[in-house]
């Protein structure tokens, strides 16, 4: 059994405007140890699948159907109680604004431990213990002199380590980190990239990692989602989602990113503007921005279509395709 | 007219501080640009390239005297800007690209006025209907739908928004653009058509880019030179194929291997120079090599002095004291 | 070959979309503006709905009604040229008559009547509780645009110049902030008062609601622009940071430019919204300053001098305090829930 199984999960915003579907039937498997990338544009519902996981919406947001299991354990509908056990101890979130997410008035020693004395049943003395193994885990230097300091003393790239270090203090099972580096220059990036690989191996939790970088994904995620419109469009592994797309966005998203050898060449970009979640139109999401769509696409929706053992993807091209290669070989 | 040979922006030592109040009385002066020197000539893409805090957004806003310099002097098409009626002209010649698509355009003003207000500014049109025209005219060129001249700016996405800042800049028939980060705020599909976009209205316009941007991957596509900055200084200069293939200064190095490649094989097979530590803060810049406290190479030397940024082959120029050493 | 999908399609379905096919699927949202957006907020809104309902009932009632009522505020109805005095008419209750109308209606004749009854020398007390309510309205309404001038043009030149300007300003603004307002009020009010406000303005049209007025504007445009001034320059300085007003100057924009191009424009709604609010806030001053008897001239009714005049007969009248009390409830009441209702929907702060 997976670690964590997601079903069918939609979420909506119920605004002035009218219902925004932001998650609109996302289904994937999470294993143990895994690093599952969740990739996508803005409006893509990406954040949306995780704070649904963690049911940290904001108050107008709604999860209105579907299922989230974590070791089997049903989460939607569990209630408040059951997600303070499961907030923290099971799974822990890092943001992408590592500034917001710590409270300024307190030292960084004062929030770690607090953490750890939350989520464990471990003493004070004993969470300060914790606490300074865990930064130094982190790579924070001199962590007894840090741990005295307020988040203003640290610099950006710093607290982003300090947020990992309390995410992992009660070594969850899974991590979920959303958009962690995009606030954060190149170089620092590469260093906590670094860090969150190396903290996988030597502790081995899963890790959701929530990004709209490709380069991010291809260097960290073992398994990928591409999710457009709040919905997956192809998921597999970063091999396959890389080197075999199957989804017409996939394809143009990797097509439009500007690479060593594409200098002097025109970009291929996709055409056209997202879709207005507003007015989600009945067809592929995708469609009116899709160089090759067709008149199927206009008209219903593609499921997820199996490809080969590990990648899927909801492209009505692939049954195109297969067909006109079946009649050939027929014919 | 300035014949083929003058460069069309030239940058001699610029400079620029800001005076931050560190007590009731006392103020340190953030050196936030520090002795920058550059040219750029007619049609060429100069890309500026460096993390936060390193100065290259003050740099471009410096360029087009939104900040009044601290030192320095910039010479436009064999001119310098000096006076005020220099820079009066030259507002009409260099425009500016925003970053942020959200903050530059104002939301109680309708497309046609964003795009028409250096038109407005500098009195270009007789007629109303001359306006008109050039706005619509505008509005075709970033490939916008004119019917929605009358619109406001947050109605549309962020592309889109891009777009009309870009239709902005363009208004005055400028020569010259700074381009401030024009795309990192927007997604990969749509930064794809802005990059594209930059590059046809500069085929077709003869428009000569002042590039900034932390996006190592979109400057090297856009730019025919580029430029390193840390900590307010420029580093390194040169050919952005030379740059991208052999980089001589360490930063320049580290921050090129840094650059995560969507690849996965590429990735799992790349060296990273990774860098130790964070950016100073500019306030408190280390002497000598602002670079020395993170540089794998440094050496008591580079603590001492400030390195020349000197040309040690035709037009690379770099900022190091080891430049031999290390790249041997 | 295996069927490597279950879905069979019809291959027509495969032939490619047109253009038009593609686009009809996208279509722009009406275009809407933030104004009309904020109105529609402002609609759906029904208390703030029904406070604008009640506040325009108010207003239009308190500038038509005296245009066709059979009385005025200042008539004596007991008195008649070359009659004596009919005490008849004094402090007659509610929908009750003087003798000599008494004797009309007797006669088979129309007389109207006197809805809130008179007070103590005669006059109809509903025509003095009306021109109670407009001067009250008045004086909020103007007070406010006083305080709105001042506040915007010391706000905005604080926040704009910024520098030594800001500094010294905003001491100052400090300064009175400080100083126990309501005291202040009332020692203005009666200092002024009793200067030779009085005579400067006699045989103005100011004469008839009094010098005590005039220093109750006085007072308000000394003391009450600080939190509209502080409030301006803080929107000031954030719009300063946009990249738009960046991008204007980046143009060649002069201040001015700016100044009525972006950053006016940009913090309009907050001003509206804010002088909303401080409307009640003048009625509520402009009251108790007439029911300490600083506020208009006699025979001129407030709201507050009914009520304060009201406390004499307390035991036989009280509908005379009740009513005015509950008029300036009403409007007080009705202006902070409508202004609250803008606030929510005109706020960007709020609805972000």
């Amino acid at each position: 059994m997976s670690l964590l199984s997601v079903k069918d999960l939609h979420t909506s915003f119920f605004t002035d405007a009218g219902e925004v579907r932001a998650v609109n039937g996302v289904s994937f498997e999470l294993e143990r140890g895994k690093i599952l990338g969740i990739v996508g544009e803005s409006g893509s519902g990406k954040s949306v699948t995780a704070y649904s996981i963690m049911q940290i919406l904001a108050e107008t947001g709604k999860i209105v159907g579907g299922s989230i299991q974590l070791d089997g354990q049903e989460l939607v509908g569990a209630g408040e109680k059951v997600m303070r056990t499961v907030r923290g101890n099971k799974i822990s979130i890092i943001f992408q604004d590592p500034m917001t997410s710590l409270n300024p008035t307190y030292t960084i020693g004062h929030q770690l431990i607090e953490a750890i004395t939350l989520h464990t049943d471990r003493n004070k003395k004993e969470a300060y213990d914790r606490a300074v193994e865990m930064l130094t885990l982190v790579g924070v230097n001199e962590p007894q002199r840090r741990m005295k300091q307020y988040p203003h003393e640290f610099s950006g790239g710093m607290r982003q380590r300090v947020m990992i270090a309390m995410a992992l203090a009660c070594e969850p099972d899974i991590l979920i980190a959303d958009e962690p580096t995009t606030a954060l220059d190149v170089t620092i990036q590469a260093q906590i990239l670094e860090l969150m690989q190396s903290l996988q191996k030597e502790l081995g939790m899963a890790i959701i990692l929530i990004t709209h970088d490709l380069g991010v994904v291809a260097q960290l995620c073992d398994e990928v989602i591409v999710m457009y419109a709040g919905s997956v469009c192809e998921q597999g592994t970063a091999d396959e989602i890389f080197y075999n797309p199957c989804h017409a966005y996939t394809r143009g998203l990797l097509r439009s990113i500007p690479s060593v050898d594409s200098a002097g060449q025109k970009l291929q970009p996709i055409t056209g503007t997202p879709i207005d979640l507003l007015n989600m139109p009945k067809g592929c999401p995708f469609a009116p921005r899709c160089d090759d769509a067709m008149k199927i696409c206009i008209r219903e929706r593609c499921e997820m279509l199996k490809i080969n053992a590990e990648h899927n993807a909801a492209c009505w091209i692939n049954v195109r395709d297969a067909q006109a290669k079946e009649e050939e070989s027929d014919g | 007219m300035a014949d083929n040979q003058t460069p069309l922006v030239d940058i001699r030592h610029l400079k620029e501080y800001f005076y931050i109040s560190t007590g009731p009385f006392t103020t340190k002066p953030l050196k936030a640009v520090d002795d920058v020197s550059f040219t750029i000539r007619r049609g060429e893409t100069l890309g500026l390239v460096g993390e936060s805090g390193c100065g290259k957004t003050t740099v471009g806003r410096t360029v087009l005297q939104l900040y009044k310099p601290t030192g320095g002097e910039i010479w436009y098409d064999g001119k310098q800007v000096k006076t005020a009626r220099d820079l009066k002209e030259f507002r009409t010649k260099a425009t500016m690209v925003f970053q942020d698509p959200y903050s530059s355009l104002n939301p109680r003003m309708t497309v046609s006025d964003i795009i028409a207000e250096p038109l407005d500014v500098h009195g270009l049109y007789k007629t109303k209907e001359e306006r008109r025209e050039r706005v619509l005219e505008l509005m075709q060129y970033v490939g916008l739908n004119s019917e929605h001249a009358s619109r406001y700016a947050h109605e549309f996405s962020g592309g889109q928004r891009q777009r009309i800042g870009i239709a902005r800049s363009l208004s005055v028939n400028p020569e010259f653009i700074v381009c401030d980060e024009p795309v990192s705020a927007l997604d990969v599909s749509i930064q794809a058509q802005v990059i594209n976009m930059f590059d046809e209205l500069q085929d077709k316009l003869g428009l000569t880019y002042l590039f900034i941007a932390h996006d190592l991957l979109v400057v090297r596509h856009i730019s025919d030179r580029i430029a390193v900055m840390y900590l307010g200084k420029m580093v390194e200069l040169a050919d952005a194929d030379e740059i991208y293939g052999h980089p001589l200064h360490p930063y320049s190095k580290s921050l090129i291997s840094a650059v995560p490649v969507p690849d996965p094989r590429t990735a799992r097979a790349n060296q990273r120079i990774a860098l130790k530590g964070d950016i100073p803060s500019p306030l408190n810049a280390p002497s000598g090599c602002p670079f020395r406290t993170r540089c794998p190479y440094a050496t008591d030397a580079c603590a001492e002095s400030m390195p020349e940024f000197k040309e040690v082959s035709s037009g690379h120029f770099v900022a190091c004291h080891r430049t031999a050493e290390i790249n041997s | 070959m295996k069927k490597p999908f279950s879905l069979q399609v019809d291959m027509d379905s495969f032939l490619p979309a047109s253009a038009e096919e593609k686009e009809y699927m996208v279509q722009m949202r009406p275009s809407t503006t933030f104004f009309r957006d904020g109105v529609k907020r402002l609609v759906k809104n029904k208390i703030a709905l029904i406070s604008f309902i009640v506040i325009v009932a108010i207003t239009v009632a308190a500038i038509l009604i005296p245009a066709f009522w059979p009385y005025s505020y200042d008539q004596m109805l007991g008195v008649q040229p070359g009659r004596p005095v009919d005490a008849s008419y004094n402090n007659l209750k509610p929908m009750t008559y003087g003798r000599t109308e008494q004797k009309l209606i007797d006669a088979g004749e129309d007389v109207f009547p006197h809805l809130f009854g008179t007070d103590q020398h005669g006059r109809d007390y509903f025509i003095r509780v009306v021109y109670g309510t407009r001067i009250s309205l008045a004086v909020g309404f103007f007070a406010s645009i006083i305080v709105l001038i001042i506040g915007i043009t010391i706000g905005a030149i604080s926040g704009y110049v910024g520098g030594k300007v800001d500094l010294v300003i905003m001491r100052i603004v400090d300064i009175i902030y400080s100083l126990p307002d309501m005291l202040m009020v009332i020692l203005l009010a009666s200092v002024l008062g009793v200067s030779r406000l009085g005579e400067a303005i006699e045989g103005t049209s100011l004469e008839r609601i009094g010098g005590n007025i005039i220093s109750l504007f006085i007072v308000f445009a000394i003391l009450y622009w600080v939190s509209m001034a502080r409030l301006i320059r803080g929107q000031i300085l954030s719009l300063r940071e946009q990249e738009y007003v960046l991008a204007a100057q980046a143009t060649g924009a002069r201040s001015g430019w700016i100044i009525r191009k972006h950053l006016i424009p940009n913090c309009i709604s907050v001003v509206i919204i804010s002088t909303a609010l401080q409307i009640p806030n003048a009625i509520f001053t402009e009251s108790y300053l007439s029911f300490l008897g600083l506020g208009v001239n006699a025979p001129m009714s407030s709201l507050g001098s009914l009520a304060s005049d009201a406390l004499n007969g307390i035991s036989s009248y009280p509908y005379r305090l009740v009513i005015p009390a509950i008029v300036i409830s009403l409007i007080v009441l009705s202006l902070n829930l409508f202004g609250d209702g803008l606030r929510d929907a005109f706020d960007p702060k709020l609805n972000a």
